[in-house]
């Protein structure tokens, strides 16, 4: 239930004066659009990739971060290689 | 897709199962909190790449397992009223009721509608005024921030024929429950990764120091667990107890703040009843003073109802972690998808459901 998936955001709507959540957006899920609130993902610009769960965006996906799981084990082939290297 | 396919990588998995061996030189029972890990677990057999001492033990993260009898009595009893409109996640449906279950009253003529997102309930009552639009608020932290916008959007908008039967759960307060109970087994825990993009994971610290047991923010795909169960193990073996991150991607220490507090200006902390479990103190969520004329239970009048679970089904201690739903004598026999006994059996996310479309062999 807790499913949420990363789209890439197509267009964005600001905020109407008189609904300060009111910030939409066009999101591409692999192809499929659909719209999403974005008032929680204020700082979200076209191109952005935001995690949505049932029609909101809970935060934008952090391009810099998502390599660390692969970062981490090249990491880890480094140190195997370091170990098991003669002196 | 971008952001999901490559940590399906195979290779990537089989480096972290080798790494995950090396390190592993005792038995470990490491507990995934939510559903959605549990159910790619075993989809993606996760467990079955992990060194044998490792054992990974299902937790109470889905909603819909979780939501307690009386609560799907409840809302069984609202869709079947006149002039009602009952919206619902699509897995609520088939969860049994103490006589019944949603898809009945929906097959018997009521008016029971699947809605993607609390909004689209918020908008079929703004479509149909002369209609009581009544949206079945079920969820972890991660449902919260929608659900607390369709109340107050429909306040601002004045409403008064939209209102939500709130069954919201909370992940520390289980966790606690989990670890302080006398037959606990879990050593470490993946924490839910979405429920932390909303929440933060600050409240996990104390729980870590108190139990002594490490907690690790966990992501949804196999590569996201197997880096987690990883982190996990690493800090057992070395005899440390903290809280990681591992999905930094999508989670960052203090959480959505602007989520967290628009759900304190709707909901406030409240005991709740765990279905399986029992009460949990200060588990769960319920409407604050202000908007407590969006309470479903008060505007049908039915606050004070209250049902007893039956004995047969064991989804409570497997949501606790102490049985498999390989364990229970009716799995994938008296106890089916078709003819669940209980909610584990309902939801994709359950453990039992899980366990029956991949491992019934």
């Amino acid at each position: 239930m807790c499913l949420a998936v990363p789209g890439k955001i197509l267009t964005i709507t600001e905020s109407p004066i008189d609904d300060p959540f009111g910030r939409t957006g066009r999101v591409s899920f692999g192809g499929i659009v659909k719209e999403v609130c974005l008032a929680y993902t204020p700082e979200a610009q076209v191109g952005n990739f935001v995690i949505v769960h049932v029609g909101f965006a809970l935060n934008t996906v952090d391009e810099l971060e998502a390599h660390r799981v692969f970062e981490y084990l090249r990491q880890m082939d480094e140190l195997a290689e370091l170990e098991t290297s003669p002196p | 897709m971008k952001f999901i396919d490559e940590y399906r990588d195979k290779a990537g998995a089989e480096r972290y199962a080798r790494a995950l061996a090396e390190i592993t030189t005792r038995p470990w029972t490491i507990m995934e909190v939510c559903g959605g890990q549990t159910h790619a677990i075993v989809k993606f057999g996760i467990d079955q790449l992990l060194p044998p001492q490792i054992t990974l033990v299902h937790g109470p993260g889905c909603p819909v397992c979780v939501t307690p009898l009386e609560l799907i009595d409840k809302a069984i009893h609202i869709a079947g009223q006149p002039g009602v409109i009952f919206c619902s996640f699509g897995d609520m449906l088939r969860v049994p009721g103490s006589k019944s279950d949603l898809l009945s009253v929906k097959a018997a003529g009521g008016d029971v509608r699947i809605v993607y997102s609390p909004m689209d309930a918020v908008k079929i009552a703004r479509d149909n005024p002369d209609k009581s639009v009544v949206f079945f608020a079920v969820g972890f932290e991660t449902t919260a921030p929608a659900n607390a916008m369709s109340v107050f959007q429909a306040a601002r908008e004045k409403l008064t024929n939209f209102s939500i039967l709130v069954s919201h759960v909370l992940v520390p307060p289980a966790m606690e429950a989990i670890l302080g109970s006398s037959g606990n087994c879990v050593q470490g825990f993946l924490a839910a990764g979405h429920v932390c993009t909303v929440m933060g994971y600050t409240e996990y610290d104390p729980i870590a120091a108190k139990y002594r047991v490490p907690i690790v923010v966990t992501g949804f795909e196999p590569l996201d667990i197997l880096q987690g169960v990883y982190l996990c193990v690493k800090q057992l073996e070395e005899g440390r107890h903290c809280v990681e991150n591992q999905y930094t991607r999508a989670v960052q220490r203090e959480g959505n703040l602007g989520a967290q507090d628009l759900i304190r200006r709707v909901f406030r902390v409240i005991p709740r009843k765990w279905r399986g479990v029992g009460e949990i103190p200060q588990s769960g969520f319920g409407l604050t003073p202000e908007y407590a004329g969006f309470d479903a239970e008060q505007r049908f009048g039915i606050t004070d109802y209250t049902a007893e679970e039956s004995g047969e089904c064991i989804s409570g201690q497997i949501l606790q972690g102490h049985k498999k739903p390989r364990d229970c004598p009716a799995f994938g026999t008296r106890c089916t998808p078709e003819h669940p006994f209980g909610a584990t059996m309902v939801s994709t996310e359950g453990a039992c459901a899980a366990y029956y479309r991949y491992r019934r062999d």
